[in-house]
This record gives C-alpha cells, structure tokens and sequence, in this order.
C-alpha cells in the first residue's frame, strides 16, 4: 500500500519535473527541475526495493552530474537566451508521440512472466557478489574505468587553454 | 496494487519527454538533459524488470549501474565538447553548429 502511494506520487512529480525540463524557456530552472526529477527516480528506486540504486543515483546524478551541468551553464552565457525549440518542433512532438504509443502497445501486450518471490532487502552485499564474485561482471567492472579514465582524459584534453 | 506495467509506462512516458527535448531544442545543454532524462528512463524499466521478474537475481541493477557510468562519462565528455564549442564559436546554439552538414 505504501509502495503503490509512493510510486504514483513520485511518478506524477517525476513527469512534471521532466516536462519542465522540456518545456520552461529558463535554462537554470529547467536544470533545476532535472534534478528534482533525478530525486523523484531516486524515490522510485527505493519503491522497487533497489535502496543500493538509489543511493548511487543521489551520489552520481544528483551530487555530480547537476553540479557538471550548471557549471556549463554558467560557463556557457545561453541563460538570457533562453531554451528556445527549433523548427522541428511539432515533428519531434508527433515523434514523441508515436513512440510512446508504439512502445506502451508493446508493454501492454507482452505477457511478463511476474515472478511472486519477495525482492532481496539489503541488497548492497547481493550486487557486491554479482560485481566482484564467481561467474559475475568482473569483466565490465574492469572495463568500466577504463571508460571512465578515458573519459576525464578527453574532458581534460577538450576544454584545457592551448 | 502497483505492477511491472505502471514502472513500464512511467519509463515510457519518461522517455517520449526526453525524446521530445532533444529533437526540438536548441540549446546544447538542454539537449543534454534530455539525454540524461531517456538514460533515467531506461534505468527505472531496467530496476522494475529486475525487481518483477527476477527479483532474486538483481540483474537488472547492475545493469542500471553500468549505465549510470557510462552516462557518467557521457556528461563529462558532452558538457567538455560543448564548452570548447562556446569557446570557438560564441554560441551553443544546436542549429547554428552545422559545419559538418552538407
């Protein structure tokens, strides 16, 4: 019951927030409410019993990816400009449109086989033995900074003063 | 009661918003944010399969985790492209940034 109230509160926040997003003509306020909405899907990671997920989301987009992206915007003066939609506006709108319709009729009619077991409550050791333990994703975990290291290189090779 | 579906349609619904901003904006950043909005999307369907279809197993969260770093890695890159692009050019203005059109 908690759950059910939790997840229609947060999702109706969540939608708002990211319509606000697409649709406020302020660039800071519309960062704003980016992160609003990435509080709202940290909420709903909590919902589907993912509380390791959700304190990730808060430490990753919350804490550092809204902080990137209001430095770029006070980096960038496009603030007095504003958010303005090209002229592909109403095509994107349909596009927008045509997928959600395609993609619910899909997930509407594909028979989900719902398993009934109770989800794992802490699930911080399970994850740690998927990622670092026998048979797991020990691999992409290795691959993973890799990326990562790439990718402050990159960052730091594009916007360094020559 | 709440099911795999509402979780389904939310992430949908997520999506088709972020799908929306970055076809018809102009703005590099916001476009961005749009982006990051479709991953977020994603990962909520990831966690809810996770969660109803093999709730043991947690598949599925990894998989949001490695999407979160390569969205992670994504925004850096992004953001750093962008800013050198304001810094040539004056402007982050997506139409206005076309000199590998034909």
């Amino acid at each position: 019951m908690g759950a059910s109230v939790g997840f229609w509160v947060l999702g109706i926040i969540a939608v708002l927030a990211a319509l606000s997003v697409v649709l406020l003509r302020d660039v800071f306020r519309a960062a704003l409410s980016l992160i609003l909405c990435f509080l709202m899907v940290a909420g709903l990671y909590l919902t589907l019993s993912a509380d390791f997920l959700a304190a990730v989301q808060i430490l990753v987009y919350v804490g550092a990816i809204s902080v990137l992206i209001i430095l770029a915007i006070m980096l960038t003066r496009e603030v007095q400009r504003g958010s303005p939609s090209n002229r592909f506006r109403l095509p994107a709108f349909f596009v927008a449109v045509l997928f959600f319709a395609g993609i619910a009729y899909a997930m509407l009619n594909t028979p989900w086989q719902i398993s009934s077991t109770p989800p794992l409550e802490p699930t911080t050791p399970a994850i740690a033995g998927l990622l670092f333990g026998e048979g797991g994703f020990i691999l992409p975990v290795e691959i993973a900074p890799v990326l990562l290291l790439a990718a402050i290189l990159g960052a730091i090779v594009l916007v360094r003063e020559k | 009661m709440v099911g795999l579906e509402h979780y389904l349609i939310l992430s949908a619904v997520l999506f088709s918003i972020g799908l929306y901003g970055a076809l018809a904006k102009r703005n590099a950043i916001i476009i961005l944010m749009s982006i990051e909005l479709m991953l977020n999307a994603v990962n909520i369907a990831m966690v809810a399969f996770s969660r109803y279809v093999v709730p043991l197993m947690l598949t599925g969260q990894v998989f949001a985790i490695f999407i979160m770093v390569v969205a992670a890695a994504e925004v850096a890159v992004g953001l750093a492209i962008i800013i050198a692009i304001y810094r040539h050019r004056q402007t982050i203005d997506a139409t206005k940034i076309d000199l590998l059109k034909w």
